[in-house]
């Protein structure tokens, strides 16, 4: 049996003035698996990617969270949902340390009247949480959490910002462009997460334009084109030069022997 | 096409060649630093140590020059003094320049609530207590109809507090006639106003409560915005307003209480300026706003927001402050203390423009 999908959205539309992003999108996001979002510039990624995250609302369509209709009316609802999402500008605040980062929308308090009544930070247990949560992703080794992340380099702040969502993800990390700034062996390390996190169970959605990193993560991936989804494809189905085909119209996703949609995973 | 082909069918390889690369990353080689080099670090990691260290150093050298009477207690607690308005409006300012904004206001806030409180007590026979507290909610007022038209306007707050501090000012001599409360009848009538003048001897120099008002509203606004949440959102409003709000940080709402706090010290500030004049005049504290960002900026927080510190702005307080004493006393003409702030200011810009860069 295929199980319920996590994220089902349905019809969404969103257009800015006379310019329209989202042309009645689809997604549908099964448990434990890597969905891949591709599609030329303006297909509408971002978009549909911000749209279940919060960051914008959709004109038309809903979004529903495990059968129930969400909408989210800012990033703060949907990460309360548990849906995190890693940013294509990062969302990191460059002045501010990697810990103050790490919490960021989310601060701990001191318990007791410190914290109820004069709103303390528990800034000990926030920097030590977000040291052990950054080594045990192993993602990159830092010295002082207190660093101010304008101080490291793009790697590592995409780092923090890859390491955010995943240790605050309950049930969705987004992840859009993740690897875009990266270095090689920076890169395969955010891939490895992505797995990694997949293999928790939570299911991930991956936006890129990284064509082998995305084939190569992927347990589906969703094709894009003028704001609609036109095909959902497996890398064991489709190769690249297919998927870039149908994302650029020089192919019909129908016409291809395995069809434009494949099944949905099986459930686990 | 081939070449995507190709990479599919061996994906498994894609990284693999790069298994055995070295595990160097790129570092800094630690022999190269020159000492200015190094003084450049320090600075860059402690931003407040340029203007402590500026502070002290103008102490010091006024000190040699002007000698015994320049070190003497009660010098310093007079310089305390003439720091006090120009101390609590920097304090708003900052708030404001932490988020990337400016506000021209903060002159016009005070005075129209010196004003309100004075005419609600004097002329009207209000209980001073609530005079005082009418005249924080006009200066709350004010901050908040600030902040509304920079949020839901989207306006530059340069040009929204421009337009308000004529306004402003237009309402502050309506609303007083241009005329100026004489100090006996605040004396007689409500000497709760002036109870910030009053002083009390410390350490052989006088402090008066507005200057223990003004280190207190420090330690607040200090204890805010490092130790609460809300002292966070402000540095991330300031630093990356995008970034911050998709971090889940409503910034409208961060903004409207930044400009909204702003001008609850404002007010605060004016019945701090009643207690140092004495009278109440429509027509006090006009240099105020610029000394008010000039603190600011020689304290060494950046026009561009989200950073920067409140003892910062203390320290380009007492700087002014330091050098204005001290140039009066060497016996200098009131227009090279005009002529140095400049100077400072010009100086202050270019060496944190110089510890900000990083890659030198």
């Amino acid at each position: 049996m295929s199980a319920q999908p996590i994220i089902k959205a349905k019809g969404l539309v969103k257009h800015y003035g006379r310019v329209v992003a989202l042309d009645h999108a689809d997604l549908d996001l099964y448990p434990g698996e890597v969905l891949g979002v591709i599609g030329d510039n303006g297909a509408g990624k971002s978009t549909l990617i911000k749209a279940i995250s919060g960051a914008l609302q959709v004109n038309a369509g809903e979004i529903l969270l495990e059968n129930k209709p969400v909408s989210f009316k800012n990033p703060m609802e949907a990460r309360d949902a548990g849906i995190e999402t890693v940013y294509q500008n990062l969302a990191v605040s460059p002045a501010l340390s990697i810990a103050d980062n790490l919490y960021l929308g989310r601060e701990l308090r001191v318990s007791g009247i410190l914290g109820k009544v004069f709103r303390m930070l528990d800034k000990k247990t926030m920097q030590r949480q977000a040291r052990e949560k950054l080594s045990g992703l192993g993602l990159l080794t830092i010295q002082n959490i207190n660093q101010a992340i304008e101080t490291l380099s793009g790697g590592q702040r995409q780092g923090v910002a890859v390491a955010r969502a995943v240790a605050f993800g309950s049930r969705v990390v987004i992840m859009d462009e993740p690897t875009a700034a990266l270095g090689v062996k920076e890169s395969k390390l955010v891939i490895n997460l992505i797995k990694d996190v997949r293999d928790q169970g939570m299911p991930v959605i991956l936006i890129s334009h990284n064509m082998p990193q995305v084939f190569e993560v992927s347990d589906r991936i969703q094709i894009l084109r003028l704001g609609k989804r036109v095909a959902v494809v497996k890398p064991e189905t489709h190769s690249m030069s297919d998927a870039v085909s149908i994302m650029t119209g020089a192919l019909d996703p129908n016409d291809h022997e395995a069809g434009a949609f494949c099944s949905p995973p099986e459930g686990k | 096409m081939s070449e995507f082909i190709d990479h599919n069918k061996k994906k498994e390889d894609y990284y693999s060649v790069a298994r055995n690369a070295g595990e160097a990353v790129a570092e800094f080689s630690g022999e190269k630093f020159s000492v200015a080099n190094k003084i450049h670090r320090f600075f860059h990691s402690q931003p407040v140590a340029a203007p402590a260290v500026v502070l002290i150093t103008s102490i010091i050298v006024f000190g040699l020059i002007v000698g015994d009477r320049f070190f003497h207690p009660y010098n310093f607690s007079l310089i305390l003094q003439q720091v006090t308005i120009i101390g609590i409006l920097a304090v708003a300012q900052t708030l404001i320049i932490l988020t990337a904004g400016i506000d021209l206001s903060v002159g016009a806030i005070m005075v129209i609530s010196s004003v309100v409180m004075g005419r609600l007590a004097i002329d009207f026979g209000f209980p001073p207590v609530l005079a005082i507290v009418v005249g924080l909610f006009v200066g709350a007022f004010f901050g908040a109809l600030n902040g509304f038209f920079t949020v839901r306007f989207k306006m530059p707050p340069m040009i929204v507090t421009l337009g308000t501090w004529n306004i402003i000012y237009a309402l502050n001599i309506w609303y007083s006639n241009s005329e100026t409360i004489r100090s006996g009848d605040v004396r007689n009538i409500a000497p709760l106003l002036q109870w910030t003048g009053k002083s009390f001897d410390f350490l052989g120099g006088r402090l008066t409560y507005g200057s223990i008002l003004m280190v207190l509203i420090f330690v607040v606004v200090w204890y805010a915005l490092n130790w609460t949440a809300w002292g966070r959102h402000v540095y991330a409003t300031g630093d990356d307003p995008e970034a911050a709000s998709l971090s889940g940080i409503r910034t409208g709402r961060i903004l409207m209480s930044v400009y909204t706090l702003a001008g609850v010290i404002c007010a605060i500030c004016g019945w701090v300026i009643i207690g140092r004049i004495g009278a109440i005049s429509p027509a006090s504290g006009t240099t105020a706003n610029l000394d008010s960002i000039t603190a600011v900026v020689i304290g060494g927080t950046s026009f561009f927001g989200g950073r920067g510190s409140i003892y910062g702005a203390l320290f380009g307080a007492l700087i002014v402050g330091v050098f204005r004493n001290g140039l009066a006393l060497a016996g200098l003409d009131v227009l090279w203390q005009e002529f140095t702030v400049g100077a400072l200011i010009i100086i202050a810009v270019a060496v944190d423009q110089w510890i900000r860069k990083v890659g030198t």
